[in-house]
């Protein structure tokens, strides 16, 4: 399939392809429900794994069958396509679902006689949703109105990841793509280094940018106007609540649910960015954003399910645009979407066999110009020395 | 003279200082910053941005 964005038709011949299937990511929200409801009435314990199995088997093969799709809505078709309430709406309806799902599952572990297996998988799923929540978190928290950042709060309660709106939007954006920022993972670096490096990163940031923004109002970084300790209250009433009235048995549900809904944000992060680098100007500062400085996927299916997130490159460039009228860019490519790209990270020496050329393509063959892991940098220069040119295309 | 901050990540534009080096002279007032103009930080357009206190 071509890669190049084709955007010169008519607005008026517009028409959204996606519209109606902008519906998964809702049925994907509940799966876990599903799969509780489907164990119960059929007996097959194997139900219980279905969002791990949707995210890491399903959407990989779905995403291969299905391919990839370039097209993007004229210029003159934007307004309108941001302006339609039906996409907000879409967006808006599933935040309960997170609640919903995350109380069914933690009641399914403390009261079902699943076995450790059936558990575990009933953890993941809801590890998989509170993943997705972080997503809408991420969309919803993008917007400048009161409303939709009191729903960030909300939804990013879910995964007890409160404090993502202040470090993703004054810490990541502004610092993305650089050696400073603890979100844009480094060439060279595992995974495991990155969560190790990411997590506690960004929420000293986001503390940080919190203070300062608190500081303008005269006010104390312990204070009820907190946007981070406002969402964590709201963690600590759903996890307290669920903790007093199932008991200590959903202790392992909550770590793995939790931990593991962290690293789909920490993974989608590393993905992202992998090696990008924004060069320092004259004046010591990096240059602007731009496509470049993300990897983007244009994998239809789990475009859908994630809302374009993987559309990164443009989202970067034009931060407040919605889900919706995101653009396939004149950006580098990663080799699919998220789901199969999570796998690979999970193995360190596959994901480098697969993405380190591919970042050299970006920089043609420069490796100077890339993001490297500080602690690997005599190695890596010395590997892929200056002057020595990669002939791999992305 | 004003200074006008970015929804989003936070920068500040200030009239005072202006933009140089992306061509916006100092002194220039928020309603004369093109357009097409976006957060040299975040990439947000224009209408992200609020006016603060001077």
């Amino acid at each position: 399939m071509s890669t190049t964005p084709m955007s010169a038709e008519p607005a008026a011949a517009y028409r959204d392809d996606k519209r109606h299937w902008w519906w998964l990511p809702l049925f994907v929200a509940l799966s876990p429900v599903l799969g509780v409801y489907l164990a119960a009435t059929t007996g097959q314990k194997l139900w219980l794994w279905i969002t791990p199995i949707l995210w890491y088997v399903a959407l990989p093969v779905a995403d291969w069958l299905v391919g990839r799709d370039t097209r993007n809505p004229p210029d003159a078709a934007v307004p309108s396509l941001e302006s339609d309430r039906y996409y907000k709406f879409l967006v808006y309806a599933s935040i309960p679902l997170f609640y919903v799902t995350w109380i069914v599952g933690a009641w399914a572990v403390a009261t079902q006689d699943y076995g450790w297996a059936g558990y575990l998988g009933v953890s993941l799923s809801v590890a998989l949703t509170n993943g997705l929540a972080l997503v809408v978190g991420h969309e919803v928290g993008h917007k400048t109105g009161r409303f939709e950042k009191r729903l960030a709060q909300i939804v990013l309660a879910v995964p007890a990841y409160g404090h993502f709106s202040a470090e993703h939007n004054r810490g990541h954006h502004k610092d993305v793509a650089t050696p400073d920022d603890p979100a844009s993972s480094r060439f060279g670096e595992s995974l495991y280094a990155f969560v190790l490096r990411e997590i506690p990163g960004a929420l000293g940031r986001a503390w940080r940018d919190e203070k300062v923004r608190l500081a303008r109002s005269g006010k104390g970084p312990w204070s009820l106007s907190n946007e981070l300790l406002q969402s964590f209250a709201i963690t600590a009433v759903l996890y307290g609540s669920a903790l007093a009235l199932l008991g200590p048995v959903i202790i392992p549900f909550l770590l793995i649910s939790t931990f593991w809904g962290w690293q789909f944000l920490s993974t989608s992060n590393y993905i992202e960015h992998y090696g990008l680098l924004r060069q320092k100007l004259p004046d010591g500062r990096f240059e602007r954003c731009r496509p470049e400085h993300s990897w983007n996927a244009d994998h239809i299916v789990s475009n859908l399910m994630l809302y374009h997130l993987q559309r990164h490159s443009d989202h970067h460039a034009r931060p407040t645009r919605c889900y919706q009228a995101l653009r396939s860019d004149k950006a580098p490519e990663l080799p699919s979407g998220y789901p199969l790209c999570f796998t690979l990270t999970y193995f360190p020496p596959l994901w480098r066999a697969v993405m380190d050329k591919r970042v050299l393509a970006v920089y043609g063959g420069d490796i100077t110009r890339v993001n490297i892991q500080p602690s690997k940098r005599e190695q890596i220069l010395a590997r892929y020395g200056a002057g020595r040119q990669t002939a791999t295309g992305v | 003279m004003k200074k006008w901050r970015c929804l989003v990540c936070d920068f500040v534009y200030d009239e005072q200082l202006g933009l140089p080096d992306e061509d916006i002279p100092a002194g220039t007032r928020w309603q004369d910053v093109p357009e097409s103009w976006t957060c040299r930080d975040c990439g947000a357009p224009k209408s992200d941005f609020l006016m603060v206190e001077v």
